[in-house]
């Protein structure tokens, strides 16, 4: 990795060429071992879906009648007969030109039937995320810094407890406690009425129960680390410093220790994506959800295995993509282990 | 076998156990593990287990409850309070024995991990690095699904999928245990791979791997009432995952069972709050960094 600082001016100076290094050293470090993880996810893919179930068209179809025909045409498409070697390359070629196979039940290219629900997810992860950060991030704070308070003691005990909620339960609760308040199920009216407004309004609609069951299960890791972090920079010296300088204890707060205490909760965001992709699956079921998770959820059914495979390619590829990036974001956010 | 090396470990527990009783948290949630784990041992000998058969059950599908149906009854007739009874059986013996298989993969390759330099090193970070990033449940998932449905499939699928955390931790205990100096006093005298790790690194790591096991039950039962509400489960027996996934899919919910619901629901959080409050009492006790905070 040592060429990448050829093409700076030979005028700059030591210090900053050997920091420029570490950098790019530190960058293809991470990007090369996001790629393994990747192989990896795809090796555990074939693995999973092909090795272990030993015959899949027997998994497939082992809680329904099937001729001898239907059998031999399914073994045909999937290419079961073929030998293992032949089929890891078909599969994996296949995934580099975006080809997932073909579901099962639903006789069409998992790629679409991915690429359809993706949208719905993200909507609804990203909203969920969103909340579960701002809302936890400002209730860690509160409670870090009247700690022991009743603030403090009722939020992390509160917090605690939705830590060992299932999701899937909340969401029932919610289901039942507000009972024809939201619609249970779905993600737009059959009636849909005209005009973007009242499709959003819709959606929003929908989307509120689902949402909520997410949150309350996510935000309680932001505030527990965010609380955690600020009490870790609490006895620091500067803040003293910024007292005796006569700040108000509001300003002490926001400009000297929040700023440094955001990090681990900021990159937490991004490390916990893989606890939110699973949450989803949950959630999306109790509501039905149209997202990868009810789709994992009727893939489940079958079970439909090329499809389920497809879903879990794309699902632990993208957690480790998210994982690389808070990396990545975590030095360019961090002085500290930037000069480290 | 030197006796005094097993009076200080005596000394040690019984200073543990007067710390952990101060700590209000873990003293109520061991008591009340301690009195769920005895009633669901009990649990044949004291309720009728003829009560779980679908085609035996007595009551109407679905009663809100009464005197004779204390929490009502399900959709097939059955007493929910029986089905919540038996339910503890199914989660407890998932939970544990998903534990003992996570915290056994993650002891192992944490210390190996550790103790061994070189290549065999990196690869297993590697790989614990991929399974700690990997969402376990969509792993735990796959894995159900491709295997024979039933209790010993969930207790591997949740087993092998969830001991990343365990071996990190592990790894950075025993890490700083073997760069003190009685480390290299005992290799200075010949000590093997063994003498140490079995002599000297296992009994340092063993009481946070103890606070670990309790946080791991905790989340074993929540993955386990996931995996059955998807109906991965054993479908032959009644677990609080089954019951909600019954609840959900009969149309229970909507009918507003909440009878149905909460009983299920309320003792997974119970349980697994009791664990998550033993296990953090636990760490408060035997990690020296946050008693120093407190």
């Amino acid at each position: 990795m040592t060429t990448s600082t050829t093409g700076g001016p030979p005028a700059a100076d030591l210090d900053e060429r050997r920091a420029g290094t570490s950098t790019s050293r530190f960058v293809a470090g991470k990007v090369g071992g996001a790629l393994a993880s990747l192989v990896f996810v795809v090796v555990l893919g074939f693995l999973l879906f092909r090795m272990i179930p030993g015959d899949p068209v027997a998994t497939m179809t082992r809680d329904r009648p099937t001729s001898p025909e239907q059998l031999a045409r399914l073994r045909e498409r999937l290419g079961v007969d073929e030998p293992l070697w032949r089929q890891f390359l078909d599969y994996a070629l296949g995934l580099l030109r975006g080809d997932l196979g073909t579901s099962y039940l639903y006789n069409r290219p998992v790629a679409t039937m991915i690429g359809e629900r993706l949208w719905p997810t993200i909507l609804l992860v990203g909203t969920a995320t969103v909340l579960a950060v701002a809302l936890g991030m400002w209730l860690g704070v509160r409670a870090a810094w009247k700690r022991d308070s009743t603030f403090d003691r009722v939020h992390t005990g509160v917090a605690l407890t939705l830590w060992s909620v299932p999701q899937f339960w909340l969401g029932l609760l919610l289901l039942i406690a507000t009972q024809g308040l939201f619609p249970s199920r779905g993600m737009r009216s059959p009636d849909l009425p005209e005009g973007f407004l009242a499709e959003t309004l819709d959606v929003a609609w929908h989307l509120t129960l689902p949402c909520l069951t997410l949150l309350a299960v996510i935000y309680a890791q932001y505030m527990l680390v965010m609380r955690s972090s600020l009490l870790e920079e609490m006895g620091s010296e500067y803040l003293t410093t910024a007292r005796a300088k006569g700040l108000r204890d509001d300003l002490v707060r926001r400009r000297h220790a929040v700023p440094n205490a955001l990090l681990p909760a900021v990159t937490l965001v991004f490390l916990q994506f893989g606890m939110v992709v699973s949450g989803t699956v949950t959630v999306e079921a109790v509501f039905s959800w149209p997202g990868l998770g009810l789709l994992t959820y009727d893939a489940l059914r079958g079970p439909d295995l090329p499809l389920l495979q497809g879903v879990f390619v794309v699902l632990a590829g993208s957690v480790i993509v998210m994982n690389l990036l808070a990396e990545l974001l975590y030095r360019v956010l961090d002085p500290r282990v930037r000069a480290a | 076998m030197t006796s005094p090396a097993w009076q200080r470990r005596r000394t040690a527990a019984r200073d543990l156990w007067r710390e952990f009783r101060t700590n209000r948290g873990g003293l109520v949630g061991l008591c009340v593990l301690a009195a769920i784990v005895v009633l669901a041992v009990l649990a044949p000998l004291i309720t009728d287990e003829s009560g779980l058969d679908v085609i035996s059950a007595t009551g109407t599908p679905l009663q809100p409850p009464s005197g004779e149906y204390w929490l009502g009854t399900d959709v097939d007739g059955r007493s929910v309070l029986l089905l919540t009874f038996w339910g503890a059986r199914v989660s407890l013996l998932v939970g544990f024995a998903a534990t003992v298989l996570s915290v056994f993969i993650g002891t192992l390759v944490g210390i190996v991990a550790a103790h061994f330099q070189g290549w065999p090193s990196a690869v297993l970070l590697r790989v614990t690095d991929f399974f700690l990033v990997l969402p376990s449940l969509v792993l735990a998932i796959a894995l159900s699904s491709v295997l024979t449905k039933g209790v010993w499939t969930i207790v591997l699928a949740i087993g092998v999928t969830s001991w990343p955390s365990t071996a990190r931790l592990v790894r950075a205990q025993t890490l700083t245990i073997e760069s003190r100096p009685y480390i290299e006093r005992a290799k200075a005298l010949g000590g093997g791979h063994a003498h140490l790790i079995g002599k000297h690194v296992l009994p340092a790591v063993l009481p946070l791997v103890l606070a670990n096991t309790t946080l791991v039950v905790g989340s074993s039962i929540i993955a386990e009432s996931t995996l059955s509400f998807l109906g991965l489960g054993d479908p032959t027996s009644v677990s609080w995952g089954s019951m909600l996934q019954t609840a959900l899919s009969s149309g229970a919910v909507t009918a507003g069972a909440w009878w149905y619901l909460l009983p299920p629901g309320l003792a997974i959080v119970v349980i697994v709050l009791s664990f998550t409050l033993v296990g953090r009492a636990l760490e408060t006790v035997l990690n020296p960094r946050l008693k120093a905070g407190r």
